[in-house]
């Protein structure tokens, strides 16, 4: 009995110091069940959102009734944010997703505004417009490319190897714009229309949180989760008009 | 088989020339100058059109004549040799272009060389891959200085506008779309943010480059309340097929709302 107890126990540790390993310092018998919470404000001006005439390219000018309005600064009433994209950028391991982020060109528009994907997460991006797009990210630390994509293409397959904020653009619309969050983290979450963000799944422990908006750069704090319980933590950035 | 040949160049020159001569190529204009861009043009296609024509039917006449002729005859040869003759068609065909340079020289001169009316309507463009930018001045008058390195159109600033640091540029106002009032006369200044592109309205009879580096100016009086295409029409890229703006001519009023809808966006 006692023999056939031994390798079960040792299995049992192994497996717990895995997943020790990989929650970093935190206890391995914690469950990953807390939860960081917040809303994104601004203090001051923020930049006027600018209608998109988009008159050029009928075929995408006819799927908006309303114009399509510039996002790189998104506010709602209360003073809110949203795509402010919210990670834990120390205290966690590195992201594991596999499944493959979706990236959308539909009417002339980057859907979404603000794509996040771990390291090495696949990432199809699509042309779903009758006309021709030309997707350009332009990457610093990963290589960098533009790929043509007339409509009716397949999607384009790409990974990320290194986190990055990339600024993506079409070589044809230049309107169109958007942002891909290559992180190193797998517990992120980016703001909705109201600014708030939720991260769930968090094993207890402290971690530092960065929320990141594409003008108004990034802003950082602590947070302590415990097991099962939910932390708060809000971000205020400082908005000029220009 | 010559007199065949004849037939067949005659029946060729007189049915081209009908099918020519029964369309209107030109789409229909609204441009002040338009009136006399067409008269020139018309006046040069009648002139070349007659010696077309008159061309063919020598060569016909000529053909139905001599081509079966078979009675050992010595050729005649032109007095002189070759040379006189080519002197002479070079020196023909010289006067004629000449002739049309100098008599279509006013009315290009009238939108090339002659300066615009100092009332203008000033409006800046901007031509890059693969779309037009169009700025008014807004309420002050005055244009905004440009920084090619505050361009950033996430923000919609495609002309590179400092309004943090420029109280000019504050209210000029950037469209996708070129509005006039119609019968004002417009001056534009085109300007590449990155390689050539070109302007032209075929209704305005008006056909411009814009080439990176230079500030080109390009005047015209739109005298039809009307919608039409702008369109590029030098080769500047994957997108080129795909560059076009719109044009609209608005009465006075309906511009001054138009630009009042635009700048209090």
């Amino acid at each position: 009995m006692q023999k056939r107890t031994f390798p079960i126990l040792a299995i049992a540790l192994l497996v717990s110091s895995a997943a020790s390993t990989k929650a970093g310092r935190f206890t391995a018998t914690s469950a990953a069940n807390g939860t960081v919470e917040g809303v994104i404000n601004f203090t001051g001006t923020p930049p006027k959102m600018r209608p998109i005439d988009m008159a050029k390219e009928p075929t995408c000018a006819k799927q908006h009734a309303t114009p399509v309005m510039t996002e790189a600064v998104t506010t709602d009433e209360g003073n809110t944010l949203k795509d402010v994209v919210v990670y834990v950028s120390a205290g966690d391991q590195g992201g594991t997703a596999t499944e493959a982020v979706t990236y959308d060109q539909k009417g002339c528009q980057y859907i979404p505004h603000v794509a996040v994907l771990e390291a090495n997460q696949p990432m199809d991006i699509y042309n779903h417009d009758q006309t021709s797009h030309n997707i350009h990210p332009m990457s610093k630390a990963n290589p960098e490319w533009n790929k043509s994509q007339p409509p009716g293409s397949p999607p384009i397959h790409v990974t990320y190897a290194k986190p990055e904020f990339i600024p993506v653009k079409c070589n044809v619309h230049p309107w169109m714009h958007g942002y891909f969050a290559v992180l190193g983290t797998s517990h992120h979450a980016v703001s909705g229309n109201d600014g708030r963000f939720s991260l769930k799944g968090l094993p207890p422990g402290k971690y530092t949180l960065t929320a990141w908006q594409e003008k108004f750069g990034t802003q950082t704090q602590e947070v302590t989760v415990t097991s099962g319980g939910t932390a708060k933590a809000n971000f205020t950035f400082k908005a000029t008009p220009y | 088989m010559g007199k065949l040949f004849a037939i067949i160049v005659t029946i060729i020159t007189i049915v081209s020339t009908a099918i020519f001569m029964s369309h209107h190529w030109m789409p229909p204009d609204f441009s002040q100058l338009g009136v006399g861009i067409d008269h020139q043009l018309a006046e040069t296609m009648v002139t070349s059109g007659i010696l077309f024509v008159a061309a063919q039917l020598v060569l016909a006449t000529f053909v139905w004549r001599f081509a079966d002729n078979n009675d050992q005859r010595k050729i005649k040869i032109f007095p002189g040799g070759a040379t006189p003759m080519v002197v002479g068609a070079i020196i023909l065909v010289g006067a004629e272009i000449l002739a049309l340079t100098l008599v279509g020289s006013k009315i290009w001169a009238s939108i090339y060389v002659a300066p615009a009316d100092p009332h203008s309507l000033k409006i800046d463009v901007q031509a890059e891959q693969f779309a037009y930018y169009f700025r008014y001045a807004g309420p002050d008058g005055k244009f905004g200085a440009l920084h090619p390195e505050l361009i950033d159109p996430s923000t919609g600033n495609f002309m590179g506008l400092d309004p943090a640091n420029d109280t000019a540029a504050r209210d000029d106002i950037v469209t996708a779309t070129l509005a006039v009032p119609v019968n004002t006369p417009v001056v534009l200044e085109l300007h590449a943010k990155d390689v050539s592109h070109a302007f032209y309205v075929p209704e305005l009879r008006i056909q411009q480059d814009f080439v990176p580096g230079l500030v080109i100016p390009l005047h015209f009086t739109a005298t039809r309340l009307t919608k039409s295409e702008i369109v590029c029409t030098q080769l500047c890229g994957l997108g080129h097929y795909n560059m076009r703006a719109y044009l609209e001519v608005l009465s006075a009023d309906d511009f001054k709302k138009w630009l009042n809808d635009q700048s209090g966006q």
